[in-house]
This record gives C-alpha cells, sequence and structure tokens, in this order.
C-alpha cells in the first residue's frame, strides 16, 4: 500500500506516532530504506533535492563537454573525457537512488527539461578559455566536495550510499582541474593571464554554489533534523574560502575580492559581499546559459529517442526468438 | 486491421515502453560476496550489464557483475518487520553465551 493510501485510512494520532518513532530513528542515526515508512514531507523533500543533484551532475557534464575536442593534449583530454564520464555516473547512481521513492527516470527528466526543476546554477556560466576547465575542476568540484561530503552521512540509505561513491571520485577532478590552474600559472605571461581570468569568473559564482545566506535560507532547521544538512551555508562558504585561499597562492594567483583579509580573532578569512541579485536571477532562469543548457540536453534526449526505441525493439524481438524457440 | 496499420500499432506500443529498472550486484574481488551496488535502466540483460561496467566499475571496483531485473525481487515488507523477525529474539539459546561452562575449560 503506498505512503499516501495508508495516510488516508490512519488516524492523525497514529501519523504522529509514527513521525515521532521516525524522527527518533534518525536522531539515534539510524538510517532509512526505501520501503520503510516515511513522513510525505520528508519523500518529497529527499525527492526534490536528490532529483536536483542529479540534474546538477548531469547538465554539469556541458560546460567541461564544450572543451573535450579543445584539449590541448591527450593527457589533459583523457582526464577530462574521463572526469566528465564520472559525472555522468554521478547523476545515474543519484537518479536511481531517488527512483527508489517511488518516482520514475521519466518523471524526473521531464521535471527538468520542463523547467519544474531546478540544477546548480553555476553550470548556466560559459567555458569560454581552456583555463576555465581548471578553474572548474579546482572551484567548483571543490565547492561541490564541501556540500557533499556531510551527505555521506545523511538519514536516506540510498542517498548516503550514492555520496560515499561521488565522494570517493572527486577528488581527481579536483586535483586535475588545480594541475590545469597550475601549468597554466607557471606558463607564459599570457597563460599566466588566462588562468587569472578564469578564477576572476568562476570565484563569485563558486561561493553561490554554497547556498544563500542561513538568514534567507528556508529548509535549513528540517534539513538539519534529517542530516541533509551537517552545517549551515555560512559555515560551508567559510570553509570554502578558508582552504581556498592558501590554494590561490600557491598558483600565485589573486583572489577578486579585495575586502578578502585573514582575520586574526576568528581564525578565518573575512571576505567582501556577494552580489545575491545575480544569484537569484541566474536561478529565475536569466543567467548567461541558461536557454542554451537546456536546448542542449533536451535536444539530446529528442534525439536519442529513436536509438532508446530501437533497443527496446531490438530486446523485445530477441526474447521471442528465444520463446519460440524453447516451443 | 492492415498489415501495415498492425505495425505501426506494435511501433507505438514499443514507443510507449521504457527500458525497464535492473538491480546491480558486484563481487569486488574473488573471495568476497557480490553486494548490492544500485540501479539502472536497459533495454535487456546484455546492455544492462555493459551499462553496469560503465556506471559502477570504472575503476576496478569489481571482478563479477550479476544483473536482474528489478520486478524479479521480492521482497520482505519492514511493516511486517515484527512477526518477521522477533521470533529469533527470545531464542537465546542459538548463542553460545546461552551454556554455562566451568572457567577451565579453554578454547570452546
Ligand atoms: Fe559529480
Ligand atoms: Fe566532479
Amino acid at each position: 500500500m503506498s505512503p499516501e493510501r495508508k495516510a488516508t485510512i490512519m488516524s492523525e494520532e497514529q501519523i504522529n506516532n509514527l513521525e515521532k518513532q521516525f524522527e527518533e530513528r534518525i536522531a539515534r542515526d539510524e538510517k532509512i530504506e526505501p520501503k520503510d515508512w516515511m513522513p510525505e514531507k520528508y519523500r518529497k523533500t529527499h525527492i526534490r533535492q536528490m532529483s536536483q543533484h542529479a540534474h546538477s551532475e548531469i547538465v554539469g557534464m556541458l560546460p567541461e563537454g564544450n572543451w573535450i575536442t579543445r584539449a590541448p593534449s591527450l593527457r589533459r583530454k583523457v582526464a577530462l573525457l574521463a572526469k566528465v564520464q564520472d559525472e555522468a555516473g554521478h547523476g545515474l547512481y543519484l537518479y536511481s537512488a531517488t527512483e527508489t521513492l517511488g518516482i520514475s527516470r521519466d518523471e524526473m527528466y521531464e521535471q527538468l527539461h520542463t523547467g519544474k526543476a531546478k540544477y546548480s546554477s553555476i553550470f548556466n556560466y560559459p567555458t569560454i578559455t581552456w583555463a576555465d576547465m581548471g578553474a572548474i575542476g579546482w572551484l567548483v568540484d571543490g565547492a561541490a566536495i564541501i556540500n557533499q561530503v556531510p551527505l555521506c552521512n545523511t538519514s536516506y540509505g540510498p542517498y548516503a550510499r550514492a555520496m560515499i561513491r561521488v565522494c570517493k571520485e572527486e577528488s581527481f577532478h579536483q586535483r586535475q582541474g588545480f594541475e590545469i590552474m597550475l601549468k597554466l600559472s607557471n606558463g607564459t605571461p599570457e597563460q599566466k593571464e588566462m588562468a587569472q581570468d578564469a578564477l576572476n569568473r568562476w570565484w563569485w559564482p563558486a561561493l553561490m554554489m554554497l547556498g544563500p545566506t542561513d538568514a534567507e535560507s528556508v529548509h535549513t532547521e528540517q534539513s538539519m533534523k534529517w542530516k541533509l544538512k551537517r552545517k549551515s551555508n555560512d559555515d560551508l562558504r567559510q570553509q570554502f574560502i578558508d582552504q581556498t585561499v592558501p590554494q590561490a597562492d600557491i598558483l600565485g594567483l589573486t583572489i577578486p575580492d579585495p575586502d578578502l583579509k585573514w582575520n586574526e580573532e576568528r581564525g578565518s578569512y573575512d571576505f567582501g559581499e556577494i552580489n545575491w541579485d545575480e544569484f537569484w536571477q541566474v536561478v529565475k532562469g536569466h543567467g548567461p546559459c541558461n536557454k542554451e543548457r537546456m536546448k542542449a540536453r533536451v535536444g539530446a534526449w529528442e534525439r536519442g529517442e529513436w536509438v532508446r526505441d530501437a533497443a527496446m525493439a531490438y530486446a523485445e524481438k530477441s526474447q521471442e526468438r528465444k520463446k519460440k524457440q524453447v516451443v | 486491421m492492415s498489415e501495415l496499420q498492425l505495425r505501426f500499432q506494435i511501433q507505438i506500443q514499443i514507443h510507449m515502453k521504457k527500458w525497464p529498472l535492473w538491480e546491480v550486484f558486484v563481487r569486488s574481488k574473488n573471495g568476497l560476496e557480490h553486494r548490492h551496488f544500485g540501479s539502472l535502466h536497459a533495454a535487456d540483460a546484455d546492455m544492462a550489464l555493459e551499462n553496469a561496467r560503465d556506471v559502477y566499475t570504472r575503476r576496478n571496483e569489481g571482478v563479477s557483475i550479476w544483473v536482474v531485473e528489478s520486478k524479479n525481487i521480492t521482497a520482505s515488507n519492514p511493516e511486517h518487520n515484527g512477526e518477521m523477525f522477533e521470533p529469533a529474539q527470545d531464542k537465546v539459546y542459538r548463542h553460545p553465551t546461552f551454556y554455562d561452562l566451568p572457567d577451565e575449560v579453554k578454547h570452546m
């Protein structure tokens, strides 16, 4: 029986009781598995967050895919290909984990393609030079790791297991990006300038990846309870800045923030104001590449339709043939 | 119905059919059991195996893969965990610590 149907025949008191037991299980660090009873809100919140996460992995392939054919060497090319293929894998782990909550793959694609579901805004920025491949690996995958590591301990079993696999693979992504930045920074003046330019363009959007400020973040308390979140957005952002600034120093590049300075007392970096108007504009679909990304994604899906159908037709024919042979 | 119409009908049915869901089990090395790794969509078993290799074993995570169509798995219902698993709880005599032996007995 589906949880909704069950809810209609259970008294309110019974549901409250179940919810209380449910919250206690999570507080005890027990995992929730697909067939367990769960509050409708838990199911919906997880479908939203996990599918958004999956969409981000899939759309995230597009900005980098742009450079696969133009990578400057075979070494860079195989690395970038492997990285983009990993992102496809991450999307697939996450889609299949989300399906355990009772939504189909096709429904999720539909939500992405119609704009009903969101994906990470960072992928709506263009990749205009090779250095962008370095900046994305270093900063975007770097910020993603900070977001993702705490999710390895989240309460929903299939999500936690998918995240463990994802996190294992991310560190190669960040290192290959940093290596690209390092090579460029130690190269010709033009190459170094290219690296600096990429840092200038990706720094602020990367900070925005850690989410709106705590004051504006609506879901935080509930998410903390369900272990969808362990630290607040602002804490995660601080962590990202504190670990990234020394890395920029190693590269000999300047972080594009005049207000950035070490705060002895806090043991952290102070930093400048983030342009949240820009963030919300991109979320609402007015970023530089929102339309282009969706066009590429939907186009790939539609152009692949005949392949999916042909594979299905072939599978059914072979089944038929096998059956006939048995008779 | 003409043959052409019939074929068209079949085409539509095929078109409506989505790739089914498969569960993937991977043996990470000989000596270990196959463990559930996740699931994926594929048109048939051969494709499911190939996709499983690409999705779940890109870094030598396995030496053997099983795929089984998800609809063929029968699972116990956690709501019946009481009837299902509690009977084992009061059977302490199934554990070695239930038996009183003098301390002098070694290696048992
Ligand atoms: Fe990823
Ligand atoms: Fe990544």
